[in-house]
């Protein structure tokens, strides 16, 4: 990252489980996803953690200003294979956002890779702020 | 059981009170269980990444979810029996422009020493990484694979 958080030492962050609205028709731990969230004058851009989520696997949603993303982990141990030490669990990602800025959908793009969803929302041109020049007489 | 005499309280609404209360103990037991189990499960070592082990008859299968490494920036040591991964998550610089909403992912070193439960074959050990997923198969040592004993008749 930049040069202040070179020498970071990263923690554990545990999964954070959440409720989902409705209750699930497949029993499994649902996590909401580590995001980062920022905007500038054109897009608003949404990073999301996602490891294990294939593009196949992953379902982005934007109705009525919100924005719902969903993404299934298949599970990745073979079938003969035992547990001897578990310290953290998979399970289906879910995390809703309402979005307050009005969001061109037909321009919006996401793109999936190692593990971390980059979707950028580029606001629709009557959003973006216009400064307005006060001319005196 | 020779309390219920002793300590007969005619008060009591039911008519077996130390029934009562151990039953009340076996659920606070069951509660403490539960609550103990799932702490050892997830806290784990308490160090960035956190790993799942698994095993079948001839491979320790170790992984992690690093989503954003890169291959590059990871490194994996192994000796006879311990394996250390350590490395880098960079996180993209954003333009000055971006104001943040919110900032949850972390970037940072790590470094995790883990001890597999027996010897391994530290030459053959294979990692791999997809969609932000460390996975590395490690063959068991020739010594530490079970063994089918015949028994004579």
């Amino acid at each position: 990252m930049t040069d202040v958080n070179v020498n970071k030492e990263l923690k554990i962050k545990e999964k954070q489980e959440v409720a989902t609205p409705a209750e699930q028709t497949r029993p499994g731990a649902i996590f909401a996803p580590h995001v980062d969230i920022f905007e500038n004058d054109n897009h608003l851009t949404v990073l999301a953690d996602l490891p294990g989520v294939t593009t196949d696997k992953l379902n982005i949603d934007l109705r009525d200003n919100v924005l719902t993303l969903v993404g299934d982990v298949s599970p990745y141990e073979g079938p003969d294979e035992k547990d001897l030490s578990i310290e953290y669990e998979v399970g289906r990602y879910y995390r809703q956002f309402t979005l307050s800025e009005v969001i061109d959908q037909s321009r919006i793009e996401a793109q999936l890779k190692d593990g971390v969803l980059r979707l950028t929302l580029p606001k629709v041109e009557k959003a973006k702020p216009r400064s307005i020049t006060v001319s005196a007489e | 059981m020779f309390y219920p005499r002793l300590f007969s309280m005619p008060t009591f609404s039911s008519p077996r009170p130390f029934e009562e209360l151990s039953r009340m103990r076996r659920q606070m037991d069951r509660i403490m269980d539960s609550l103990m189990e799932r702490q050892t499960s997830i806290m784990g070592a308490g160090v960035f990444p956190a790993i799942n082990l698994t095993e079948d008859e001839n491979h320790f299968y170790l992984r992690a979810e690093l989503p954003g490494v890169m291959t590059q920036d990871l490194d994996i040591q192994a000796t006879a029996r311990n394996l250390t991964i350590s490395g880098e998550r960079k996180l993209e610089v954003e333009g000055e422009s971006a104001k943040y909403h919110r900032r949850e992912r972390e970037g940072g070193r790590f470094s995790r020493a883990f001890a597999l439960p027996k010897e391994i074959d530290a030459e053959r050990i294979e990692a791999r990484m997809r969609n932000g997923i460390l996975t590395i198969k490690v063959p068991k040592a020739e010594s530490a694979k079970p063994r089918r004993i015949a028994i004579e008749s």
